[in-house]
């Protein structure tokens, strides 16, 4: 219904009071947020605040219990959802990269668009082929992933949801399992396809990358959003005592 | 050349007559062997067929959201895994062979529609199949959930999935555990002289029956035949299982 009346003009994701538990256990108790087109929204908090749970209700990889989210217009909590419909619009990337380790990074890059789009071979290969480029992969087109550091699988993993041209991209504290002189590589190319007008959401614990790339900031704690602003305001301005005590732990 | 080999044979029987190699010089008994061989052969190739299929499909419907066909499976694999190859083959040849229809090919003769190498190629299939489906089933949870859900974000849907993921993961952990039961398998057919199958064994006891100085003969035959066709099984196996190693895979 709403996906014939959305425009560009509308937030890309437009999430409402999203309630979610596991079990006994409410992790999400009424998370709202819009993001509009190409901005960079990253959210931040203590691990079990449910961060990590909530960009993953996005591309309805965990369905929620109450709220509305919609992507494009399109309801993820609904159960006559299409799923496929809603991941050619959002790709994700994971804090374990989980690439297919039987794959060459080329063959990871062209399985969704083969497979999932059924487009031409010649034509996906060409993109993937672009796109190890731009992750600054050239020459590793062949190499299993396990043959790549955690940083190259990680830039790997990202132009493999970038083979799928998604409008939004989500990221899964993605520089969280990588050794530190890994990270910038890694943060340089979200930072390249935020600039480029990606609209991105990201998980995160690298304050410095939150601080420069973000729009706007959210930070969460115990399933809430407790604050949000961009961050120039968010990491000096910041009003609630569990923000300050954050960010004074990790600043 | 064959016939100074025979003639030594022979000699070497009347020199001593415990060791009377007479498949090597008797025709009639040449065939007997070559016959036994080629039933061997042929059991074994299509049980080890048969009862890969059945691992992978009953692995399939162990996942099964339907309660009972997971039951059924489970009920199968009890039954075939905790009683003896030995018996199951006298039972279904014994028992349900008195049931199965049967047809007249000339007005006389009553014959079964299954005839005892049907029975035993049954037999054989579903016992190692049972132990086929675990080994599967064990492939098949080691891959981690985090592959799937990476799948599964880029809009495969589960069969997608399994077919491209799962699956090719899957089998390259279950190789060494499917290899074990499959030299089993490859043993486990000499039982089927328990059913009059004129396999190997069958043959080999026929002659020593017949000629009870060839005992020391048919004796060395039966090893080193094993031994043989065990050890190509094994060694194609193992050549399978190196070219499906991945570069840099569980390292």
């Amino acid at each position: 219904m709403a996906t014939s009346t959305w425009t560009e003009k509308d937030p890309m994701v437009s999430a409402t009071d999203v309630h979610k538990s596991f079990g006994d256990l409410e992790v999400l108790k009424g998370i709202s947020m819009d993001v509009m087109k190409g901005e960079c929204i990253c959210i931040i908090g203590p691990s079990g605040s449910g961060k990590s749970t909530f960009i993953r209700c996005i591309n309805a990889l965990n369905p929620i219990n109450a709220g509305s989210i919609l992507v494009e217009g399109q309801e993820v909590n609904d159960p006559q959802l299409d799923k496929l419909e809603l991941r050619k619009k959002v790709g994700m990337v994971f804090q374990q990269y989980n690439l297919f380790p039987h794959k060459t990074a080329l063959e990871n890059i062209m399985m969704a668009p083969l497979k999932v789009l059924k487009q031409e071979k010649s034509e996906v290969e060409a993109r993937a082929r672009d796109l190890i480029k731009k992750v600054r992969l050239d020459g590793k087109e062949d190499s299993y992933p396990g043959e790549l550091s955690g940083g190259q699988q990680q830039r790997v993993a990202i132009a493999r949801s970038l083979a799928m041209r998604p409008d939004v991209m989500l990221f899964d504290e993605v520089t969280a399992a990588l050794d530190p002189e890994t990270v910038k590589e890694v943060l340089v190319t979200i930072r390249e396809l935020a600039e480029e007008g990606m609209t991105c959401i990201l998980v995160t614990h690298e304050m410095g990358f939150a601080r420069e790339v973000a729009n706007h900031i959210y930070f969460t704690d115990r399933g809430i959003i407790v604050e949000h602003g961009p961050p120039k305001t968010f990491f000096t301005k910041a009003k609630d005592p569990r923000t300050k005590e954050f960010l004074s732990q990790i600043l | 050349m064959l016939q100074a080999i025979q003639d030594y044979f022979r000699e070497l029987y009347e020199a001593n007559p415990s060791w009377n190699f007479i498949y090597i010089y008797d025709p009639v008994q040449a065939q007997r062997v070559l016959d036994g061989l080629l039933m061997t052969v042929w059991l074994s190739v299509v049980c080890v067929i048969l009862s890969v299929v059945i691992g992978v499909v009953g692995a399939w419907l162990q996942g099964s959201p339907v309660r009972w066909v997971r039951a059924i499976v489970q009920g199968y694999i009890q039954f075939f895994r905790n009683t003896p190859p030995l018996i199951q083959l006298l039972f279904f040849y014994f028992a349900l062979g008195q049931f199965t229809p049967k047809y007249s090919p000339d007005g006389w003769l009553e014959v079964p529609i299954i005839s005892n190498v049907g029975w035993a190629i049954i037999s054989l299939s579903f016992f190692a199949g049972a132990f086929n489906v675990e080994i599967f089933r064990s492939g098949i949870e080691a891959v981690p959930e985090s592959t799937k859900e990476a799948s599964e974000s880029l809009g495969m849907n589960r069969l997608q999935t399994y077919g491209y993921v799962v699956l090719p993961l899957a089998f390259r952990v279950s190789l060494p555990a499917l290899n074990n039961n499959l030299v089993n398998l490859v043993k486990t057919t000499t039982q089927a002289i328990v059913i009059a199958v004129p396999e190997l064994l069958y043959q080999l006891v026929s002659i020593y029956n017949d000629y009870s100085t060839a005992q020391n003969a048919c004796m060395v035959l039966m090893f080193v035949v094993y031994i043989g066709l065990v050890g190509i099984l094994v060694l194609t196996m193992n050549r399978w299982e190196r070219a499906m190693r991945i570069p840099g895979y569980g390292a």
